[in-house]
């Protein structure tokens, strides 16, 4: 046996190995086993979920809870505005962060130095919470779809990834481009943007997550219940959930049900929305590992 | 003679273009730069112009009544912090509960290094990734999802209650949520479980990037797995953590503010207040927005403080600085 193998083989090793399988299997089970848990009470019968009975399986599964639930006043406005600020904001982010990486190694622009540092240098500083909600106010953002998307805009940190993207490519197409007597606008559009895409995925993805999840911004500058985002109605209706219940099950615009099993409560109100808010992340999260793993090895890089 | 004198149109000839050429190039420097001046504007407002509301901490301002019709009070706000024990007292919680949060963190900020050492102990290529995976997800849902995850697992009649009276551990439910034992802990476990997995994937990338043949050479000497991890992998690992242990001290009066206001309710108010919270309390629950903002300048001015501290030390012990 080489001195190689011998090592692997130890006692005191494989009870090493032994002790860390099984601490990752539980570590990965409790992290998995919430977003389970959520789910098979929402399609069980109400009855049993509100009792706390759906540990393991679902039983007596439907689906009513979401016909129900998704008609409830707010909901779907809120889904609208989550998903609005979600395009809207990440396509904007994206724009603004590749043009001002892109800018920033521009060597003719007026002052670049000057303007970079100005922009990065925000970074490391802000005003505070409430100094933010007075400038919210002083705009009139306060109560208007912008405040969501305007704010999250010009990330230096993006911008920082993209430069440093771009300033890794090879010069010569950007020099062609230019003999070619292609605009800074142009250059930007045809040539930087298309060898640009695996980074400004990674922006992409990052900033779409923050917008879906973003709270905060919904508690501090929103007071119309038109505008409020999906997390801060699933605040709302953790807190509430008993009198959403009957106001469901009294046939607030739905359909009075007569049954035990799918009468709301406010277990099944709770669980179904909370689905509806996660869903989403459950599904793109695995797709785009990769990206989310990618952006923070290059925020390492950096850092 | 005529050819010096053609030597000189020449030159003047030769300078008026290189200005024009040069005009032409400020000009063009310029027009790149007004592409840019939308992006400046946003930066002015959201980052720069909210700095200006700083002065609101030396008024006493009660909204709707403008700025401008409000009194100037000086540091009236700044003394009042430490003028009456009941404050004081208040203030000192707050301050005990922020660095107890930001200790406990700092303390177990070497977790996801040894999962990281750990994952990679582990042989099978798709088991890993499917523990990876698991583990990170919670770091991309929002705190008031984990909230209504909490209340749905520790709630009297949540699952976690119903499990243990059903082993005949408990008699009656514990109160996880609504008491305010163990507070501090309990939010560190919760950010432990959110965020060990995504904590991990930094050191997961450096170990990856280890040279294999230190370990091999290792081998061949006779070295065992554990020196193996304790001489080659932990040093490998030890210059990121000093980086990221020193931006968790740089944020050291950061903790944010949603997983402490989602958690929050009348029984544990004292233990979790931390000051992010405080401030939000304050300026939007009670209305005192000129106090809060004296509360959030003081915190930011120190939060800059600590990051340029934090630089100068990483600068003298490795030589590179963290921002």
């Amino acid at each position: 046996m080489s001195n190689i193998e011998k090592n692997e083989t130890t006692p005191g090793f494989k009870a090493f190995r032994v002790f860390n399988i099984i601490f990752f299997v539980l570590f990965t089970l409790i992290c998995f086993y919430p977003f389970y848990y959520l789910i098979i009470n929402s399609i069980s019968a109400n009855d049993l979920s509100a009792n706390g009975l759906i540990n393991w399986f679902p039983r007596k599964i439907h689906f009513e809870n979401y016909v129900q639930v998704l008609q409830l006043s707010g909901l779907g406005t809120a889904a609208l505005v989550s998903l609005g600020r979600t395009v809207i904001g990440t396509a904007l982010t994206v724009i603004a962060s590749s043009f001002l990486g892109y800018m920033f190694t521009r060597e003719d622009m007026w002052h670049r130095k000057f303007w970079y540092r100005f922009v990065v240098v925000t970074m490391y500083f802000n005003a505070g919470m409430i100094p933010m909600f007075i400038t919210m106010k002083n705009l009139g953002l306060t109560n208007t779809f912008w405040v969501y998307v305007l704010p999250a805009i010009v990330q230096p940190f993006n911008i920082i990834l993209v430069k440093t993207y771009i300033e890794s490519l090879p010069k010569s197409l950007e020099e062609a481009a230019a003999l070619d007597g292609a605009t800074t606008l142009q250059t930007f559009i045809h040539v930087i943007l298309p060898s640009c895409t695996p980074i400004l995925a990674t922006v992409a993805i990052f900033s779409a997550v923050g917008q879906w999840n973003s709270f905060q911004d919904t508690l501090l500058y929103i007071t119309d219940d038109k505008l409020y985002s999906l997390q801060y109605l699933l605040y709302q209706y953790i807190n509430q959930a008993s009198s959403l219940a009957s106001m469901v099950r009294n046939g607030g615009g739905v359909a009075a049900v007569a049954s035990a099993a799918q009468s709301q409560t406010p277990t099944s109100i709770r669980m179904t929305v909370s689905v509806v808010v996660v869903l989403p992340i459950l599904f793109i999260y695995p797709m785009f590992q990769r990206y989310f793993t990618k952006g923070i090895m290059l925020g390492a890089v950096k850092g | 003679m005529e050819n010096v004198i053609d030597n000189q149109k020449e030159s003047e000839a030769l300078q008026q273009r290189r200005q024009q050429h040069d005009k032409a190039k400020r000009k063009r420097s310029r027009r790149m730069w007004l592409l840019i001046v939308p992006f400046l504007v946003l930066v002015v407002a959201f980052s720069y112009y909210p700095l200006f509301g700083w002065v609101y901490a030396f008024f006493d301002y009660e909204p709707p009544i403008p700025l401008r019709d409000s009194q100037f009070v000086g540091m009236q706000w700044f003394k009042m912090m430490v003028a009456n024990s009941t404050q004081v007292r208040q203030l000192m919680q707050v301050l005990i509960n922020t660095f107890a949060m930001s200790l406990l963190n700092i303390a177990t900020s070497f977790f996801p290094l040894l999962f990281a050492i750990g994952l990679n102990e582990i042989r099978n290529k798709h088991f890993r990734n499917i523990i990876q995976t698991l583990t990170t997800l919670p770091n991309f849902i929002s705190w008031v999802l984990v909230y209504s995850i909490a209340f749905a697992m520790f709630s009297t009649n949540g699952m976690v209650n119903d499990l243990l009276q059903n082993l005949n551990v408990i008699a009656a439910p514990i109160k996880f949520l609504d008491s305010d034992s163990l507070t501090w802990i309990k939010m560190l476990l919760w950010s432990t479980w959110k965020g060990l997995g995504w904590g991990s994937i930094i050191y997961l990338a450096s170990i990856s990037g280890i040279d294999q043949e230190l370990y091999e050479a290792a081998r061949v000497d006779g070295a065992s797995r554990f020196q193996l991890i304790r001489y080659i992998t932990i040093p490998a690992l030890m210059p990121t953590f000093f980086v990221m242990l020193m931006l968790s001290v740089s944020n050291f009066l950061n903790n944010g503010m949603d997983q402490y206001f989602v958690f929050q309710n009348a029984f544990n108010q004292t233990h979790i207040q931390v000051l992010d919270l405080y401030v939000y309390n304050v300026g939007m629950g009670q209305n005192s927005l000129s106090y809060a903002t004296a509360i959030s300048m003081l915190k930011s001015l120190v939060s800059v403080a600590l990051l340029w501290i934090v630089n100068i030390v990483s600068k003298k012990t490795r030589g590179a600085s963290i921002i």
